[in-house]
């Protein structure tokens, strides 16, 4: 049976002129030409044309909500692997509220390396990334699996209104956290099943319909 | 240019060694997302010319001192295996894969948009599995497909292919004995929206008319490596 699949870009594919088209995110302009940058599912609203990449690295934008592993713990902060080209860094200031005397304190008693933490990004610049823990939904977390999908997939996996992502937490009655970088931390019973329904939306994003087929896999 | 004659001839009647019109292609194959590690791979196959591109990246450059401030690097390696060739190609880098890596380089890095990805590093490996002429336009054939793959922002695909002259007949899509023995051979790679030229060289002697005649016929044909080039990336997301 043949699967509608959506409408896929190349790049260097014209999407039209600049006159009836606004080019959004994942394209560039040439000549008066709305162009795509990516081999992606294109996305119009009105005259608003963007190109979703279906591969690709994370780029980290301020206010992303990460799942990252520690990795070095510094004089003043840690080193974290946020899963894009560059590194990230949470500062002691933006991790603990109360005093720490640095000359009796280690840093290792709040994040050690391996800590598997949720964080925000505060500030990118060029190659420079702040974390902070200060946000509401920031904790380490502890026990688990975590997984990595296609970065530029994790709004597919979370659906409209975050509808994907609570239909599996629902009917795997799963705890998952997902992190706009890729990486998604599971904790339950039913684990297994999750990872496996998330690697199919990994997998199949580009499909119509997708909904219906992992709500089918899941009731199984 | 070789002074070597042939054993065989190379053109009869206008049909090539293997058969083919002077401006006919080789059978082409392209499949992508060959190497499941790698963020983008392709595979292609020019006849009995068979190359293997994988890009890993943009991903952290760990030689700070190699990192550019305002854009990514691009590395480009081109590595034909000891196998690829009849008599054994004593492995690692020689002086010809040196130089064919830079130009490897040179023609990729018009088409990606580098400055997104500041001090950062975007690996191409290109590995040659069996060679039978034209393996650096395959190679490049082969890296746009792969780099598109994984996701690299690109201004266009690029499209590659090779052009010469036989017996005082001009041919495209060199394969490997037309290769050893032709008057001129010509590399060309090129963005297709523009058809603007990013790798031209030569090798030879050619008239400045056959050069403009034959760059032509290699655009002509390049048409159709490109709709190759486009089937063989949607043809991954197709059931």
């Amino acid at each position: 049976m043949p699967k509608k699949v959506r409408e896929i870009a190349l790049p260097g594919e014209v999407l039209g002129s600049t006159k009836e088209l606004k080019g959004g995110a994942g394209t560039f302009i040439e000549d008066d030409k709305v162009i795509s940058k990516f081999l992606g599912v294109i996305k119009r609203i009105g005259n608003h044309v963007s190109v979703i990449p279906l591969a690709g690295v994370y780029v980290p934008k301020r206010g992303d909500k990460v799942i990252g592993f520690v990795t070095d713990v510094e004089k003043v902060g840690w080193i974290v692997d946020i899963n894009s080209p560059w590194q990230a860094f949470l500062s002691l200031s933006e991790a603990v509220d109360e005093f720490v005397d640095l000359r009796r304190t280690s840093l290792t008693r709040f994040y050690d390396v391996g800590d598997v933490i949720h964080t925000q990004i505060i500030d990118v610049r060029k190659g420079d990334i702040q974390l902070t823990m200060k946000a509401p939904m920031a904790r380490k977390l502890k026990g688990g699996v975590v997984i990595k999908i296609t970065p530029t997939k994790v709004p597919r996996l979370i659906g409209k209104g975050g509808s994907m992502i609570d239909m599996i937490k629902e009917k795997t009655k799963t705890v998952i956290r997902v992190g706009q970088n890729g990486v998604i931390w599971l904790k339950g019973e039913n684990v297994e099943k999750a990872i496996k329904a998330i690697k199919m939306i990994d997998k199949k994003s580009h499909i119509i319909g997708l909904t219906d087929e992992i709500s089918k896999m899941l009731s199984e | 240019m070789s002074l070597k004659k042939p054993e065989e001839k190379l053109l009869v009647d206008g049909k090539r060694i293997d058969g083919r019109k002077p401006n006919e292609l080789r059978k082409i194959e392209m499949e992508v997302g060959v190497i499941p590690n790698a963020n983008g791979s392709a595979k292609v196959a020019f006849g009995n010319t068979i190359v293997v591109a994988a890009v890993y990246g943009p991903r952290t450059l760990h030689s700070k001192h190699l990192q550019l401030y305002d854009r990514a690097l691009l590395l480009c390696r081109y590595n034909m295996a000891p196998f690829s060739v009849e008599e054994r190609k004593s492995p690692g880098p020689s002086r010809r894969s040196i130089e064919i890596s830079k130009v490897t380089r040179l023609a990729l890095e018009p088409a990606i948009f580098l400055e997104e990805y500041p001090q950062t590093v975007i690996d191409v490996y290109i590995e040659v599995i069996q060679a039978d002429g034209s393996t650096r336009v395959t190679g490049i054939n082969a890296a746009s497909l792969a780099l598109a793959d994984a996701g690299v922002p690109m201004r266009d695909l690029i499209v590659a292919l090779s052009g010469g002259k036989i017996e005082d007949t001009l041919i495209i899509d060199l394969c490997g004995k037309e290769d050893n023995y032709s008057e001129a051979d010509i590399p060309l790679a090129f963005m297709p929206r523009n058809k603007e030229i990013t790798l031209l060289q030569m090798d030879g002697r050619l008239e400045p008319k056959e050069v403009k005649k034959i760059l032509k016929m290699i655009v002509k044909a390049g048409e159709k490596i490109y709709e190759e080039q486009k089937k063989a990336l949607r043809g991954k997301y197709e059931e």
